[in-house]
């Protein structure tokens, strides 16, 4: 029973680090048709630059820890943002050319981070209490998880609000849908492109911060091993769909999580089966709109 | 025509579609008052040339709205000038609800509130309803009132009665003729009777060029011409037209 609660939680915690990467992806590609394979750099960029802050404050504290994730999450959206008007943005409607403007960012990014950070994994320490645990039901759970889990949820809250309460998350939900009718009504659809591409780099910075507590470094691959997860989350939900991430996330995590313990190690090996079968069986995902 | 200056002036007007050529070298002219019916057969541009007005497609030539030139501008910038869009097929934003879609519509102010309201009650109690969720009828209301809203000195309207059953066809006359009380129509319609209610000029489109401009009457009361540039017999006057208000409202419809 501990190590059903204990693969659980955990799956839990990699789920909510899963979800911070592909909720931009998700909301980017829904209203943009854009497939961003530069996401996993904002990630690692926000890392860095929360790893940066922390070092050069009293790094054990909240204080700092909090510091860093609001600063990794500002990097993430500033250079995301940047991003969308710089690159995507002259290639509007020239699909290939944006993911090849995003793939070649990735990967010049990832030489521009060892270039300054070097190869090598910088390990990252935290608030004492990360590296306690708790006990629930007899399984000894690493409290990192708890954050992980803690963050991504009011992620997702803020988004929902976001999305349903305010003007531009009324454009983005109708931009999702029709984006072409949005403009229609006189309403550019650019400045919510930007927004979109800031929120999602916003999560992702974020995310960066919290992966690097997670895994207990920061290295210039951190941002792209996850997008990978990321991406296969953002399939399985449904392009476009912010509660088909959320529940993708969680079922990929856990399902990966079971699988290496029970299945001798297969966890990636069963997450892409299960993209597969999403595939075949209900191509436009789990809550997507259909092509 | 009108003697007052036109609203819009298209000149040479050339688009494309996924590099296809679909209006080709189209001149015209909308006066500032009445509804101007655009007409032809079936995929001869009609509605690609509104889309080319507006710059939802890659388009050439000159576009003049009240004075200033419009074919460089975003279709958002065109809007914000005035100019309002029913599109074909209604284009509702099917998981917002009536008073989202009618809120994201909604510009300075929506000073046609109350215009939509007398226009359209049903949808006041709806509001809380997905538009996905609403009849053909419905979501074409909800399509005219984001239009009606505001305060344009143009609509575009592409196709209105498509697909509704003549009781709505004419719900949706009614509602067109008392838009036109406060903006111009450019209007793409198949309904002849319904063309013949409501405009005053017509521009016909035939294999992507302008082949005749003129009082709406000269066209519909000429049965021969009306065959040879619409494919179908011009609709009689209502007064004329067999078992008025059954469900066909007597107008043929230009296939």
């Amino acid at each position: 029973m501990s190590t059903v609660i204990l693969l659980l939680i955990t799956g839990l915690g990699l789920g909510a680090l899963y979800f911070l990467v592909a909720s931009g992806l998700s909301l980017i590609y829904g209203l943009m048709g854009v497939l961003n394979f530069a996401h996993g750099s904002f990630l690692t960029l926000g890392a860095f630059a929360g790893w940066e802050v922390a070092r050069r404050l009293d790094d054990g504290s909240w204080t700092t820890f909090l510091i860093s994730i609001a600063v990794g999450a500002l990097v993430g959206a500033a250079i995301a943002a940047a991003t969308e008007f710089l690159l995507i943005r002259p290639l509007y409607l020239r699909h290939i050319e944006q993911v090849l403007v995003t793939v070649g960012l990735s990967l010049a990014t990832v030489a521009l981070f060892e270039g300054i950070w070097g190869v090598d994994p910088i390990y990252v320490t935290g608030p004492d209490w990360f590296g306690g645990t708790t006990e629930i039901f007899g399984a000894l759970v690493p409290n990192d998880r708890f954050v992980l889990i803690l963050a991504a949820t009011l992620v997702l809250l803020a988004l929902v609000l976001f999305l349903k309460f305010t003007r531009y998350g009324l454009i983005i939900r109708a931009g999702v849908e029709n984006r072409s009718m949005v403009t229609a009504l006189g309403i550019d659809v650019r400045r919510a492109f930007t927004l979109v591409f800031a929120i999602g780099g916003a999560a992702a910075g974020l995310g960066g911060v919290l992966a690097s507590h997670y895994f207990g470094y920061v290295s210039p691959h951190i941002g792209g091993s996850l997008l990978i997860f990321a991406f296969i989350v953002t399939v399985i939900g449904g392009l476009g769909s912010l509660a088909g991430a959320a529940i993708a996330s969680v079922l990929v995590a856990v399902l990966q999580q079971f699988a290496n313990f029970y299945l001798a190690g297969t966890g990636d090996l069963v997450v892409v089966l299960l993209l597969a079968a999403v595939l075949l069986i209900k191509p436009s995902g789990i809550l997507g709109k259909k092509a | 025509m009108s003697a007052t200056a036109p609203i819009l002036r298209v000149q040479n007007l050339s688009a494309r579609v996924a590099g296809q050529q679909v209006v080709e070298d189209v001149s015209f002219e909308v006066p500032a008052v009445g509804v101007t019916a655009l007409l032809g057969r079936n995929g001869v541009g009609k509605t690609s040339t509104i889309k080319a007005i507006l710059g939802l497609i890659e388009r050439k030539g000159l576009v003049e709205f009240d004075g200033h030139r419009i074919d460089n501008e975003h279709t958002h910038r065109i809007v914000q000038r005035g100019v309002g869009y029913v599109p074909e097929d209604r284009e509702v934003f099917s998981k917002l609800t009536v008073a989202e879609n009618l809120r994201l519509a909604e510009r300075g102010g929506a000073p046609g509130r109350a215009l939509v309201e007398e226009l359209f009650p049903d949808l006041t109690q709806r509001a809380a309803q997905a538009a996905g969720t609403l009849s053909g009828g419905q979501q074409q209301m909800v399509s005219l009132a984001r239009a009606l809203l505001n305060a344009n000195r143009l609509l575009l309207v592409d196709e209105p009665t498509k697909g509704l059953a003549p009781l709505i066809v004419q719900d949706v006359a009614v509602a067109l003729a008392k838009a036109a009380e406060t903006a111009p129509i450019l209007l793409v319609e198949q309904n002849l009777q319904v063309v013949r209610q409501l405009a005053s000029t017509v521009v016909v489109i035939e294999g992507g060029k302008v082949a005749f401009t003129g009082l709406a009457a000269e066209l519909l009361d000429d049965e021969a011409l009306t065959t040879r540039l619409l494919g179908v017999a011009g609709a009689q006057p209502q007064g004329k037209a067999a078992g008025t208000g059954t469900a066909n409202a007597g107008g043929g419809n230009a296939s």
